[in-house]
């Protein structure tokens, strides 16, 4: 027989012989090891998970009483938010989902930004996760256009646009993102696809490749120890790790109920959230002819809505300086390595060159991609002795402290007016978040670092 | 008679509706009434009759107002004046096209306009319509015959008028102005509209002027009785309007109690597992 032999009885050994549901809970819970030191930054993964189950959910039952339809969007939300029974609950429930997902997200990546958790060999872990981040936003994007209020419209008219800064290809690429010459109809109902089917089976699709890649390798903690190069028992099991599942699945909903107590809080009590969560400008419905006179994008995309605007044509002359000193330096260090001694340097004075060529709205474009994608590059830009914070020298906490802070004031500069000081207050602030991680691969292995020790530092609770 | 005479001069020059700013007119804070269901009530009256007529409310039903502590009887008896059956929506019959005709504009609907009138960390949309609503003023150059000091030449007019009893407005505007030459110089510009609307307008060039841009709106009531009672009615017509935004937000904050209870209870008791599971790891 083709049959499995398996230890299991009854039912479940009907189906294990079939399917392997005892062997996939022993291998990702049961007998799954991970450090038994994880501490409150490592809630933020699980919770990601809960809010993105919220998300489909809560969502599924929105899409049984919205319209898609530019005449009848904005009618069909209120009617949700007044005459479907407890519509008013699962519309609250998706638009805090939402927030609450960048919230959840910015705090796990702060995490592994922390603890080096994209180090090797966890880079495709990391990998997956900046992935999956690129389509948080895209999917964030494209549901924010659906309710059709005022700043739905104009923040996707805004958006698209930016596409059309693209040389040669950018104006029709901008059509046919749109369907149409302006948001409309056309731009609606598209939108309503890529954001009801194809991105949230893309985003499912990477959530499983990210556990599954983390679950490949065991995951990392605060102290950045290997547990499986540690100590181990009699039957090979880590001394410093724990199964998962009782442990970690119990530790969770601690994690759990505490961020529900916030979910529940800012519904009931505050789903506006003064006007961040749903902004105000949002319950005029949409009118193409009239342009509102401050355009913004919701909180969430503020920080690199800021690196945008502040890439002007003054700007590019620094990030033109910016390349030819990196050729420079290239040239000058690199040893070995034959043709990338000239090659990088030339294409760097090339991007130089093409920086003041091309307007200065592309490159705008460039820089906000280019803050994300950035990201993906962190595991080989990172050239520390050690992988967490906790062993790294302490001016380097103090880097990571502005970088924090850095990026906060990016959001805020994201949610204010145009005016010369805030333009020049968002170009320092994009100098330092992009001067971060591009000088990275020089300051990360400066200094005197502490001993890691062999064993976690674990406190018996 | 004099005693009379002397009894209203003395309330009319107590009763003034005044508020100093930077540049821009200043939004007053309106009375919360948004838990009172009798001053609703009165809200949904105020709106019904002088309202809806030109605004639509298309996201709103009549007998939602059941809600606020109406029977369907009230409701058909009070508030439904033609065809309208209490489980319509509150829509009306003038057409778009009409409006800008006859308005120059469409009227909004009113249905959220509570929400969207709010601002970040500022007035809230229930403020702006009562501090709106309160500070329309005659003035003859208008098509209207009424201007507003929030809403300048504002293409409403005010259709409260009759319960809101003759006004004068002040204004006292410190602003630059170019002169003669093109300079900008600092000018204190007096504006006094009477209660027909004709304007009394006096500027004095002020030398030595080193302070910013103000402004400083008085209006003087004529019948200090009529406008106390204009302004509690309005107070409960905006706290109706920004009921009407969101009609379940007193339900929605009983709930949330409740909720917010029974999570922290269940936190302390996910703790409380948590650590008998993790007793024994060392």
């Amino acid at each position: 027989m083709a049959e499995q032999n398996v230890e299991t009885s009854g039912l479940l050994g009907w189906v294990d012989r079939r399917f392997p549901l005892t062997k996939l809970f022993k291998e990702h819970m049961s007998e799954y090891y991970a450090p038994k030191n994880f501490n409150f930054w490592y809630f933020f993964g699980s919770l990601a998970l809960l809010v993105l189950v919220i998300q489909v959910v809560s969502g599924i039952f929105l899409v049984m009483n919205y319209k898609p339809d530019a005449n009848l969007a904005f009618s069909s939300v209120e009617f949700i938010m007044r005459e479907v029974p407890g519509g008013w609950f699962i519309r609250y429930m998706h638009s805090t989902g939402a927030s609450m997902f960048f919230v959840v997200v910015y705090l796990h990546m702060l995490r592994g930004l922390f603890y080096g958790s994209y180090r090797k060999p966890r880079e495709l872990v990391w990998i997956f996760g900046v992935a999956i981040f690129l389509c948080l936003m895209a999917e964030a994007f494209f549901g924010y256009l659906l309710p059709w209020g005022q700043m739905s419209y104009w923040g996707a008219q805004v958006i698209v646009n930016l596409f059309s800064a693209i040389p040669f290809i950018g104006p029709d690429l901008a059509i046919f993102i749109r369907g149409d010459y302006v948001v409309s109809d056309a731009t609606l109902n598209r939108f309503f696809a890529f954001h009801v089917i194809a991105i949230p089976l893309v985003l499912i699709g990477l959530v499983v490749a990210h556990i599954i890649a983390l679950h490949e390798v065991g995951s990392n903690n605060p102290d950045g120890v290997e547990i499986k190069q540690g100590p181990k028992d009699q039957y090979g099991r880590p001394l410093d790790g724990i199964p998962f599942h009782p442990y970690y699945s119990v530790h969770d909903i601690v994690g759990v109920a505490g961020f529900l107590i916030v979910f529940a809080a800012i519904l009931f009590f505050g789903p506006e959230m003064g006007g961040y969560f749903l902004e105000y400008n949002n319950f005029i419905p949409a009118d193409p002819l009239k342009t509102p006179p401050h355009i913004a994008p919701v909180w969430y995309f503020t920080p690199f809505y800021t690196m945008l605007r502040a890439t002007t044509s003054d700007f590019t002359w620094i990030l033109a300086a910016g390349a030819v000193i990196a050729a420079l330096w290239i040239f000058i260090k690199a040893r070995g390595c034959g043709l990338c001694r000239y090659i990088a340097p030339l294409v760097l004075l090339g991007v130089a060159v093409l920086l003041k060529v091309i307007d200065a709205k592309f490159w705008g474009v460039v820089s906000m991609g280019g803050a994300v994608v950035l990201l993906f590059f962190l595991p080989w830009l990172d050239r520390s002795p050690v992988k967490s914070i906790r062993y790294r020298p302490t001016w380097h906490k103090w880097l990571y402290a502005i970088f924090i802070i850095d990026f906060l004031a990016l959001g805020v500069l994201g949610t204010l007016p145009v005016t010369p000081e805030y333009t020049i207050a968002g170009q320092i602030c994009t100098v330092i978040y992009l001067a971060f991680f591009f000088l990275m691969p020089v300051w990360s292995p400066l200094g005197t670092f502490k001993k890691v020790p062999s064993r976690v530092t674990f406190h018996a609770h | 008679m004099i005693k009379k005479l002397l009894g209203v001069l003395a309330l009319s020059l107590t009763c003034t509706f005044a508020y100093a700013a930077d540049g821009g007119a200043q939004i007053q804070k309106a009375p919360d009434r948004i838990s009172d269901l009798a001053a609703l009530q009165n809200g949904a009256k105020m709106f019904v009759n002088y309202c809806l007529n030109c605004h639509s409310a298309s996201a709103m039903r009549y007998n939602k107002l059941m809600d606020l502590g109406l029977t369907e009887e009230d409701i058909k008896k009070n508030l439904l004046f033609t065809r309208e059956r209490v489980g319509d929506l509150m829509t009306i019959s003038m057409t778009p096209e009409d409006a800008k005709r006859w308005f120059g504009t469409i009227p909004p609907d009113l249905s959220v306009i509570a929400r969207a009138k709010s601002t970040s960390f500022g007035p809230s949309g229930v403020d702006y319509i009562y501090t709106y609503l309160s500070t329309f003023f005659r003035d003859a150059e208008r098509n209207t015959g009424w201007n507003n000091v929030i809403f300048p030449n504002v293409g409403m007019p005010n259709v409260l008028w009759e319960l809101e009893g003759p006004r004068t407005l002040t204004d006292v505007q410190v602003h630059q102005v170019p002169n003669e030459s093109g300079n900008m110089h600092w000018v204190k510009t007096t504006s006094v509209f009477d209660h027909n609307g004709y304007a009394e307008i006096t500027n004095e060039t002020l030398a030595n002027y080193q302070g910013d841009v103000t402004r400083t709106t008085t209006f003087d009531s004529k019948d200090a009785k009529a406008f106390a009672q204009f302004q509690n009615d309005v107070a409960d017509l905006s706290n109706f309007l920004g009921w009407m935004a969101e009609p379940v937000q007193l339900e929605r904050r009983e709930i949330g109690v409740i909720v917010m209870i029974f999570l922290v209870l269940f936190l302390l008791i996910a703790i409380r597992m948590n650590n008998t599971y993790w007793k024994h790891v060392r």
